[in-house]
């Protein structure tokens, strides 16, 4: 399944929870703060990360992140 | 012939702008009463007449309201709070025609099934013009709201949160305000501007509406116009309107320019060329630039200014206007901003202008509002336009006299 993770900014304290966890779909920019590997400003989620993109959703202490799927 | 005030590219019947203030009587003898039409068939109109949204975002107002059309509790919310420098549209339609903005406000509640309806703006605009003319009507419903002044405090969610009794800032939404934004109401903000269009259409027709521009460009719109212009000041362009076309009804420039600034603070810089003159006010007019007419805004940078240390000035106000809700925005802006102002002051290294590239890039897209976004493609536009003045700044050279950059609107202005 594919997916779209979003951030909400005004949320998000760069605390790295979810960098640790989805390495290979985020990396951090130059301040700690979550970034799309490659450039572009969507944060793109295959099914092999799925599952760590739905605990990185769920683990994040500043409940910024959540899931969005096309519908 | 009712009034003609200002219009550029030929005359037009009747206009956004006209005498200062009328009274309701007044202005009843120059509009006619507002006509008592349905909400549906007023929505049909407004989407034949392919109206937008005259705040900067150019959506189509008929499908904005098409989602809080009938259903129950919604919010409409009239929005005058023009957080732009470079504009002043909204504060001199709300002195020139307060009751046309309100009878917009009117029919869109009309629209909505709204029993309540709200205005957002500047204090001094509320309490003088706006509450002189609710004095006069019978509408009983309009709640003011005085915002203040800042460059987001305009945004769409600043507002819809201002009215909820939060600070004026943007917030992340999770679904659109039109399906669920105060308080889980369907939730409808609306340029003043905007709505003066909606009460024109009411009472003339989308037909009429559309014969005031092209068909990509349809109806008027507000300009603002400053910088080395000899009669700067806000003026009703018709659609389509060009470039050249708008320096010459504000009396043409005093001076050699080199570009124009479109669109406002998050705009970008279209050369001044004779091709420029003859591009069109519009999105697709604009669209070699990469620019949009926003809000209305043009600027005119004098040739013997600086541009990198104009785009310094204005990026380093775009900086300080972030409210720091967002990571990404609040220590990137300073950054961008602080290279600017090295590579202003002949202090750069190589480095610098590859690290704006990648900075603007790192903060685009990444915060609640279009802040960070609109200060990415600002600077993008700034080193693409200005690239000679960069190479001789990287140099260790600026050719522009020394002083400030350039007469850049700072606050609002009356004219």
């Amino acid at each position: 399944m594919n997916a779209e993770l979003i951030v909400d900014w005004t949320r998000c304290e760069g605390r790295g929870v979810c960098l640790d966890l989805l390495p290979g779909s985020l990396r951090p920019d130059d301040w700690g703060y979550p970034l799309a590997p490659h450039p572009g400003v969507r944060i793109l989620i295959d099914g092999d990360s799925y599952e760590a993109a739905t605990t990185a959703v769920r683990e994040c202490p500043r409940l910024a992140l959540r899931l969005a799927t096309p519908s | 012939m009712r009034v003609q005030h200002r219009a550029v590219g030929g005359p037009r019947v009747t206009s956004l702008l006209g005498p200062h203030a009328p009274t309701l009587s007044a202005h009843l003898d120059l509009f006619g009463p507002l006509p008592d039409c349905g909400g549906r068939e007023l929505l049909d109109q407004i989407a034949q007449a392919g109206l937008t949204g005259r705040g900067g975002g150019h959506f189509a107002t008929a499908r904005k309201l098409a989602l809080v059309a009938g259903t129950p509790n919604a919010i409409v919310i009239a929005n005058a709070a023009e957080g732009e420098p470079a504009s002043s549209k909204d504060r001199v339609l709300l002195g020139d025609a307060a009751h046309l903005v309100l009878d917009g406000l009117t029919l869109v509640a009309r629209i909505a099934g709204a029993r309540s309806t709200h205005l957002a703006g500047p204090a001094d605009l509320l309490d003088g013009v706006v509450t002189t003319a609710l004095r006069d009507r019978p509408e009983r419903h309009v709640r003011l709201h005085a915002v203040p002044a800042g460059f987001v405090a305009g945004q769409e969610t600043s507002i819809a949160a201002f009215i909820s009794g939060r600070p004026a800032r943007p917030v992340t939404l999770t679904r659109p305000l039109m399906t669920g934004g105060i308080a889980g109401r369907p939730t409808v903000v609306l340029n003043v501007e905007t709505l003066a269009h909606i009460a024109l259409i009411a009472r003339f027709g989308a037909a009429w509406f559309r014969a005031g521009g092209v068909p990509d460009d349809p109806g008027t719109r507000l300009v603002t116009i400053s910088g080395a212009v000899r009669e700067p000041g806000v003026w009703e362009a018709r659609g389509g309107t060009t470039l050249g076309e708008i320096i010459d009804v504000a009396g043409g420039v005093t001076q050699p320019v080199q570009a124009l600034l479109i669109g406002g603070y998050h705009g970008c810089w279209v050369p001044w060329t004779p091709r420029a003159a003859t591009s069109a006010l519009t999105r697709a007019g604009l669209q070699e630039y990469g620019a949009t007419p926003g809000a209305g805004v043009v600027v005119a940078l004098p040739a013997q200014r600086c541009g990198i240390r104009a785009a310094a000035e204005i990026a380093a106000y775009l900086a300080g206007e972030s409210t720091g809700q967002c990571g990404p925005c609040r220590n990137g802006l300073p950054t961008i901003a602080q290279h600017l102002n090295d590579l202003a002051q002949s202090r750069a290294t190589d480095e610098t202008v590859r690290e704006l590239y990648l900075l603007s890039d790192m903060v685009d897209g990444r915060g609640a509002c279009r802040h960070p976004d609109g200060t990415a493609r600002f600077v993008r536009s700034s080193l693409h336009v200005f690239a000679a003045e960069v190479a001789d700044h990287r140099a260790g050279r600026c050719t522009a006299p020394p002083g400030r950059a350039a007469e850049l609107p700072r606050r609002r202005r009356l004219y």
